[in-house]
């Protein structure tokens, strides 16, 4: 099996390994997803109706309102959280989303992690050391 | 992390758990942006209720609001007593209005919940302002002024308009920094980060609030969360049409500062909006920009039958409120449908002395404080078909309460509230 090893910056520390969801389009925490279920509800998101719950999040960033923390930390508390966060652009939104989660998050990769990872690829993230290690799917 | 020896005495205890607690996240949060120290702040808006959806069952289940805050404000990992805030801290909007929860649609005990959250709120020191536009009722940082709020649309105000310094803050965050006086010294609050990136060449003359709404959706969706610079503005705005530019921008996309060349601090001119450098991309907004934003806007609407109108987000300023009135005055709101209008409650107390308050009652609306529907999941029971004049709540009412949203002028609001219909179209 095809293994692919990218190279970050640790935003919160720790190892963890799930499949993939990857989106090109940056989340909306308040009014982009419902935190219980783990589920992305922004009506023109491509990941509409979707979760997240259990995956590693592949994504470009955070947008919109600045409930975003509280609604990924009502996720967590409803254990619908995503195992890692890998995203290319950071913001106090999506920092303070990943410290409150308690997940392994990555950032700042040697290559366009949205490039590289596909939905359904199985990813293992150590944060500690900003490694990302990718195995393609089929 | 650079740690100042009044900072590690509170991380260390000196001042009790709470504040230890405030300065572990303050660390963590740190940390995980990559800022190298905290800068004091002494000008802090947050949300601390807990009679929210979502976490009004974690206060039911924990049973003490110090728990709650705990958890949801400051990420603790156990339960600490807190402390009377340090920075002068004002409370962002809330999950009902006190005067109307039961049209709001709110069960009692979740009432009864909300009052216990105001007096704790007071009792460590939080002004009681409820409003997401706090800026409109006497909080308004000078130019430079290190802050640490939440509420995007408020944050893109103070940046842009007013250039105080801070980025859009989270719960936790926010209460960190009431607690402990400080906040990560990243982001906005250094000059190199406050220049511009895309330059907006504007073509269309935008002049009314509808306007200013579709500019800020159509930019924010494209730029995301960088600093568009609007160029070409031939008409002075007012503080109303710039409140709910910010608000859709900060919707659409995760914009938190913007420049508009000749009127905004930071941008007297092209050259100083971006510090000499050349923009990353240039965009421009005409006619065809403009009728993009309002179809996105309106792609929820399909049913003209409108039963709810929501006006005042961010919450209205009292010229807004007038200018309803002006259009409402003497007429009556269609028996099929529930016009609701947001202001701030010192602003409402304004809005009682002008007769305001009366006219909007005598026409069958009413005039609501401290919430708003899309944060508060508060709507008129039966709710299918709504309207509104704010890009912001236009982008969520669809998401967060499932209904069908048509977005317009304040007049396409007013006149569906009268008629019941949705006759809105872009002039």
């Amino acid at each position: 099996m095809k293994k692919i090893i990218l190279h970050g910056r640790k935003v919160v520390g720790g190892c963890a390994e799930g499949e993939a969801l990857v989106t090109t389009q940056t989340i909306s925490g308040w009014g982009g997803i419902n935190p219980v279920e783990g589920v992305i509800i922004e009506r023109r998101h491509e990941l509409h109706g979707q979760s997240f719950k259990g995956k590693v999040l592949v994504f470009p960033g955070a947008k919109g309102a600045s409930g975003w923390s509280t609604r990924f930390h009502v996720a967590r508390v409803s254990g619908s959280a995503p195992r890692a966060l890998i995203f290319n652009e950071m913001t106090t939104k999506v920092a303070l989303g990943a410290v409150v989660m308690r997940i392994p998050a990555v950032t700042d990769l040697d290559h366009d992690p949205l490039d590289v990872i596909a939905t359904g690829d199985w990813v293992k993230v150590d944060a500690d050391k900003g490694i990302v290690e990718i195995t393609k799917k089929g | 992390m650079k740690l100042t020896d009044d900072e590690k005495a509170m991380l260390d205890g000196k001042e009790g758990p709470g504040r230890q607690k405030a300065m572990e996240l303050l660390v963590r949060y740190g940390e995980a942006l990559g800022a190298e120290k905290l800068v004091d702040t002494n000008n802090v808006c947050v949300a601390i209720g807990a009679s929210g959806p979502f976490l009004r069952d974690m206060a039911d289940k924990t049973g003490s609001l110090d728990a709650v805050f705990s958890e949801f404000s400051l990420d603790a990992g156990e339960v600490v007593e807190i402390p009377e805030v340090k920075a002068c801290t004002y409370h962002l909007i809330q999950g009902l209005d006190p005067d109307h929860w039961e049209i709001e649609g709110v069960d009692r005990s979740v009432y009864e919940l909300h009052l216990k959250g105001l007096a704790f709120a007071a009792r460590i020191g939080i002004q009681l302002m409820n409003t997401c536009t706090p800026y409109l009722v006497g909080n308004v940082p000078v130019k430079g002024e290190h802050c640490a709020w939440m509420e995007s649309s408020a944050v893109i105000y103070a940046n842009s308009v007013l250039g105080a310094r801070m980025n859009c803050e989270g719960r936790e965050s926010g209460a960190a920094a009431a607690l402990a006086g400080k906040i990560p010294y990243w982001g906005y609050h250094l000059d190199q980060n406050r220049l511009g990136t895309h330059l907006v060449e504007v073509e269309y003359d935008v002049e009314s609030v509808m306007d200013w709404n579709l500019l800020g959706y159509y930019v924010g969706e494209i730029v995301q969360e960088r600093v568009p610079v609007m160029n070409g503005i031939r008409r002075l705005p007012n503080l109303s049409k710039l409140k709910h530019c910010g608000a859709a921008a900060a919707s659409s996309g995760g914009v938190e500062l913007y420049h508009i060349v000749g009127l905004t601090p930071e941008a007297h001119t092209l050259e100083q909006a971006f510090g000499g450098k050349k923009p990353v991309a240039t965009l421009k907004f005409g006619p065809d920009e403009r009728r993009v934003a309002y179809q996105n806007l309106n792609s929820s609407g399909k049913e003209t039958a409108v039963d709810f109108v929501m006006l005042g987000c961010p919450h209205y300023s009292v010229e807004q409120v007038g200018e309803v009135c002006k259009l409402l005055k003497g007429r009556r709101v269609n028996p099929n449908t529930n016009l609701w209008v947001f202001t701030p409650r010192a602003l409402k107390d304004i809005a009682d002395r002008n007769g305001y308050t009366e006219i909007i009652t005598n026409a069958g609306g009413i005039l609501m404080t401290d919430t708003c529907p899309a944060l508060a999941h508060v709507m008129p029971k039966g709710t299918r078909v709504a309207a509104t004049d704010s890009g912001k709540q236009a982008h969520y009412m669809p998401a967060i309460l499932g209904v069908q949203t048509w977005f317009g002028s304040t007049r396409d609001c007013i006149e569906a509230a009268i008629s019941g219909q949705w006759r809105g179209e872009l002039a």
